[in-house]
């Protein structure tokens, strides 16, 4: 046999001879990387959400006053394709714009029918290159005549990007603090099974074998511990995410420009997320278990 | 190391087996271990330590081993200084010597052939060689018979003969045996000496740690004294001396810890 068949047995039978301690680690872990994968949820859709109403903010839709002719609003669509940073400019009927919303609506749509009139006005929608430029259109395109109000909003995209990034920065400090508690836990595990053959690792030093050959089965234990975890997480975030886009799915697509991310793309990511965790986190908690039982 | 300083002590210690102690002070805080040793240990020589527990035979073996690290001087054995060993080169290091500890340690849940296996199994020889070589070692220290059973199968005779089994299964040129008779009987340990002599006409260095007065006595080696950290006597040929024990009994105390 080779020497990591002789060590992947070894794993195998060290886990079958510690099964309390296997499986209260294992749930441990699976604990954990369950708040990981629920935080790694949210953050993904915040990230995705913002992507989307940035994406809103693309658009400036200027409402036009009932009393401007199409003949002076084709003057100003030709004026303002002249300014620097836009990138197309198109009108928008009142009566397609409600049709828009009524599409947006959906089920819903009834609601807008009921009005006795349409609301909307008539406007010009443009569309910005670049983030950056859109301020710059707006202060150009206020002071022109025959405009009810303009629609874009810098600030709310400034908050927006900052909220963000905040939320951010705290889900990463929460999940490097988790994934430091769940290499505790297995290190935790694996310092029984070497103290359980403690006597045999100090033979086995006193023989000659090489640090490696020591920590093989050790290590292995750790990666099939954590690779078990990872696969379990997964299954149960994503039977989480499953049960909240099916329930919720549809009542979030009315305010949220893009939905939930796909389901098949979230789970695949999550998959390979936690397996290289989990297995990082069970190969760290075993070598941090053995340092002192081995050569420095 | 150097390649040059390599050089100059292969052609100083030619000879395989050879061990040279030099200046080799080490402390445990304020607790010697062992103080400015210094000890020539020729290539095939059979050679007793003896002394009271905490004399620092165990210390003077684990420095061999490199167990431990000394604080000053060197231990030349085999071309190189073995306090300045890499890490990496102390796994063979420990496979150029065999050890017997005094409570056997054999492996409870592996048979004797497992056992002695095992040996081979970690410094990850072939399992043809290992199938080969592990019944003719058994065959040499009397134990073939019991080869399919486990351990507590057998007497403590037996399992310490197994122990030297192991310890001499890579083919070792330096056996260092730790008190290797002091859980048997007087008879049983004659046997296992009977043992240990024949390794020894082999060509193997054996060092052994012991207590036996009546062991040294018989056999007629070298026998080196230790006390308080420091070689006290060093003869030929030696006899036991009593005053040189502070003990009535035998102790496990000056055993390598398991």
């Amino acid at each position: 046999m080779t020497g990591f068949g002789v060590a992947l047995k070894q794993a195998f039978s060290q886990i079958n001879r510690n099964k309390m301690m296997t499986t209260a680690s294992l749930f441990s872990i699976t604990a954990i990387l369950l708040v990981l994968g629920v935080f790694f949820l949210i953050v993904v859709n915040i990230n995705n959400m913002a992507e989307g109403i940035k994406q809103d903010f693309d658009k400036i839709q200027v409402y036009l006053l009932d009393e401007v002719a199409p003949q002076q609003s084709e003057e100003m669509m030709a004026q303002i394709r002249g300014f620097s940073g836009v990138d197309t400019v198109s009108y928008l009927p009142r009566e397609e714009a409600l049709d828009q919303w009524k599409v947006k609506w959906g089920e819903n749509a009834d609601l807008l029918d009921r009005m006795p009139t349409n609301p909307l006005p008539n406007s010009i929608i443009i569309m910005v290159t670049n983030l950056d430029y859109a301020n710059a259109i707006v202060e150009q395109v206020v002071p022109m005549e025959g405009i009810e109000q303009v629609n874009y909003s810098q600030d709310a995209v400034d908050k927006l990007l900052r909220i963000t990034r905040i939320i951010q920065i705290v889900s990463l400090i929460i999940i490097l603090a988790l994934v430091a508690i769940s290499i505790l836990v297995v290190s935790n595990t694996i310092k029984l099974t070497v103290l359980a053959r403690e006597r045999e690792i100090v033979i086995m030093r006193y023989i000659g074998a090489t640090n490696w050959f020591i920590r093989g089965p050790f290590l292995l234990e750790g990666i099939i511990i954590g690779a078990i975890a990872a696969v379990i997480g997964s299954v149960a975030v994503g039977a989480i995410y499953y049960y909240v886009v099916g329930h919720f799915g549809m009542d979030l697509a009315l305010f949220l420009p893009n939905g939930f991310v796909p389901f098949d793309f979230m789970v695949a990511n999550l998959l390979i997320i936690f397996l290289s965790l989990g297995i990082c986190v069970g190969a760290c908690g075993s070598i941090i278990s053995m340092r002192r039982f081995l050569e420095r | 190391m150097l390649l040059s300083e390599m050089r100059s002590e292969r052609t100083e210690n030619e000879r395989d087996g050879m061990i040279e102690y030099k200046n080799i002070t080490k402390r445990y805080g304020k607790n010697i271990g062992v103080e400015d040793v210094n000890i020539r240990i020729e290539d095939g020589e059979f050679i007793f330590l003896v002394g009271p527990s905490g004399s620092g035979k165990s210390t003077f073996v684990k420095l061999l081993l490199k167990l431990i690290d000394a604080d000053k001087g060197g231990i030349l054995y085999n071309g190189y200084d073995v306090t300045k060993l890499t890490p990496r080169k102390i796994p063979g290091h420990r496979r150029s010597m065999g050890i017997v500890f005094q409570d056997f340690s054999l492996l409870p849940k592996k048979t004797i052939y497992e056992n002695v296996a095992f040996a081979m199994e970690i410094i990850q020889r072939p399992k043809r060689t290992i199938e080969r070589q592990v019944p003719q070692v058994l065959e040499l220290v009397g134990v073939a018979d019991s080869a399919r059973k486990y351990p507590h199968e057998i007497s403590i005779g037996e399992q310490q003969r197994v122990a030297i089994a192991r310890a001499i299964m890579n083919n070792p040129k330096v056996l260092i045996a730790d008190e290797p008779t002091g859980n048997l009987d007087p008879e049983t340990g004659w046997e296992i000496m009977r043992l240990l002599d024949q390794i020894n006409r082999r060509g193997t260095t054996v060092l052994m740690v012991t207590h036996s007065r009546e062991i040294v006595n018989a056999m007629s080696k070298r026998v080196v004294a230790i006390k308080d950290g420091r070689l006290v006597r060093d003869e030929l040929g030696g006899f036991y001396h009593p005053e040189e024990d502070d003990e009535p009994a035998p102790s496990p105390e000056g055993a390598l810890p398991l």
